[in-house]
């Protein structure tokens, strides 16, 4: 094979070491990985958070096995990849829990049949499937999208399972914003009002990134190790992502700290660690190599943080991701590593 | 004059295989903009279908005079013109729904299926076949645009028909979905009808492929004619 060949292949060069791992296996792993998040997600902020997961995973599952019978595929090994399960979790996890129903019915069918099958199925889908249903959803109903369960009120397990199917009569009293977007109307009520005695609230704000999520962010980032632990991520991108978020944030915080919260504060909030272990890894509309995991995860990371504070949607993370997907070809065309024995350029 | 097989097939090229925004895929920019509503759609696919019938039989009639160096500039005088009698006539007798349209009126001009019917058809053939051509084009946009439009309408703000009272006064909207239809607002933007008329292309090419009356890909073949004439 000639030199210029093996230029244009987009795998690292030989020698080879066999992994021996199915994408059965891996998406098996990053499900045990949620698990923790899940647990103190229903504890903390309420059980309809399982219903949700139910519900994601039956449409995503019922999806996915009408669209690998209209495209002719075998339904087995694909089905039971685990890699629609993985979409449809993510899709509960970053939804309202209190959203109706058939919000989490159309995410769902929006990532598998649209993001996912009609792009080429698994592996060929170039944009992250639950973001894309994420984005499509709080782009048609930003209302219901940030009708979020209050955790003050400590609302009623029923309250919010009726909430789910849509029988709820006083919705507005079991909800309330996230910590992100009450922070976002005091900033914009109060200008003067200095940011740390905003934070001081901890009744919203609690310690670092907003009461019972900051937990469940915690929750998440152990998960998160273990997959680093267990070799199913590497650590590149979430490392690159969350530099990119405490980077910038702690510039604004030095700039003017009255007027940004501190990295702390924004590490701990929204889909933050949950996007750096979960969502920007994703083998397949990330980047292939390590210096292109990094540059994803650190561009996403500071657009994260942009659409986040300076924007109008409540957390920036799945629009950020989107944008770096597009990204995600170049990248890999940039950083290509060299050819086993070649030097670098 | 013009036969019947001839008539057929000039409805069968416009209506289903050449049509304008399924086979050939022209004139988005208007597609994307206006068919927020079925009224909208239909208004300017009318609009649209008076244009192209007008100028294929003008530049039908006059085609022996039309030297080919310079036939560019005279067709878009003629169009130019046509358009901006379409453009003056709903001012005045249709003002409301011109306002609503607004720009994509005058803007009918660059919409490449006038162009491309002028000189892929109108420049080859007799002024009856070229107007009855330019009809059949715009009745494919027009059930186009109807298609996208509703659905764009019923999915985006769960209505049907609204603004057709600017037109007929004594007609109103339907509230398909009742007064608490959220409003799925993702199809009222461009994203939602280019992903509505994805699916719609996709339906059509599986109904042609279906009855196999496709010789070549649709769309590549429309890709192919769209490069001839000028975008």
């Amino acid at each position: 094979m000639s030199r210029d060949r093996i230029h244009t292949m987009r795998f690292i060069s030989p020698p080879y070491l066999s992994q021996n791992k199915s994408v059965r296996s891996l998406m098996v792993k990053v499900l045990l990985a949620l698990l923790p998040g899940v647990a103190v997600y229903a504890c903390l902020i309420g059980p309809a958070i399982l219903l949700q997961m139910v519900i994601a995973s039956a449409t995503a599952l019922f999806a996915e096995a009408a669209m690998l019978k209209l495209r002719g595929k075998p339904l087995g090994p694909f089905l039971s990849d685990g890699s629609a399960l993985v979409t449809s979790w993510l899709i509960a996890l970053t939804f309202p829990p209190i959203a109706p129903w058939w919000l989490t019915v159309s995410g769902a069918l929006i990532a598998i049949v649209i993001a996912k099958h009609l792009y080429g199925g698994l592996g060929q889908n170039p944009f992250n499937p639950a973001m894309v249903a994420f984005a499509a959803c709080i782009v048609s109903f930003p209302a219901l999208m940030s009708q979020w369960p209050s955790v003050t009120l400590d609302t009623r397990f029923t309250d919010q399972i009726l909430a789910v199917l849509g029988l709820s009569r006083n919705l507005d009293a079991l909800t309330s914003a996230t910590p992100l977007d009450a922070l976002k109307t005091a900033l914009r009520i109060s200008p003067e009002t200095p940011i740390a005695t905003m934070l001081s609230d901890t009744k919203i704000y609690g310690l670092a990134g907003g009461r019972a999520w900051e937990c469940v962010a915690a929750a998440y980032f152990l998960g998160g190790l273990w997959l680093l632990r267990c070799k199913v991520i590497r650590w590149h991108a979430p490392a690159g992502f969350l530099f990119g978020v405490v980077a910038l944030s702690a510039a604004c915080w030095f700039f003017d700290p009255g007027r940004f919260a501190s990295p702390l504060f924004h590490t701990f909030s929204g889909g933050v660690l949950l996007g750096a272990f979960f969502i920007v890894t994703d083998p397949v509309s990330g980047c292939a190599s390590d210096m292109g995991k990094m540059i994803f995860g650190f561009s996403a990371g500071i657009l994260a943080y942009t659409i986040r504070v300076f924007g109008g949607y409540p957390d920036g993370v799945a629009f950020s991701v989107l944008i770096l997907n597009v990204c995600a070809p170049l990248i890999d065309l940039l950083t290509r590593p060299p050819v086993f024995g070649m030097k670098k350029k | 004059m013009i036969t019947r097989a001839e008539l057929r097939e000039i409805f069968a090229n416009g209506i289903w295989k050449q049509n304008s925004s399924l086979a050939q895929t022209l004139g988005l920019c208007p597609l994307l903009a206006v068919t927020t509503t079925l009224v909208n759609g239909a208004m300017l696919s009318l609009a649209t279908l008076l244009v192209t019938a007008l100028s294929g039989f003008s530049v039908s009639c006059l085609r022996k005079f039309i030297p080919h160096e310079i036939r560019m500039p005279i067709f878009i005088m003629i169009a130019a013109t046509l358009v901006t009698i379409v453009d003056q006539c709903m001012a005045s007798w249709l003002s409301e729904i011109h306002n609503v349209l607004g720009i994509f009126i005058p803007l009918i001009i660059t919409n490449c299926i006038v162009f491309a019917r002028i000189e892929a058809f109108a420049a080859k053939n007799g002024p009856i076949q070229s107007f009855f051509d330019g009809i059949s084009m715009g009745i494919g946009m027009l059930w186009t645009l109807v298609v996208l439009g509703g659905l764009r309408e019923l999915l985006g703000s769960g209505t049907l028909f609204s603004g057709v009272e600017s037109i007929i006064p004594s007609l109103s909207g339907l509230r398909v979905f009742g007064d608490d239809y959220p409003g799925a607002i993702f199809f009222v933007l461009p994203p939602g009808a280019f992903i509505l008329l994805a699916f719609m292309i996709a339906a059509k090419n599986a109904l042609s492929s279906r009855r196999s009356d496709v010789s070549v890909h649709p769309v590549e073949s429309a890709a192919r004619q769209a490069m001839d004439t000028s975008r």
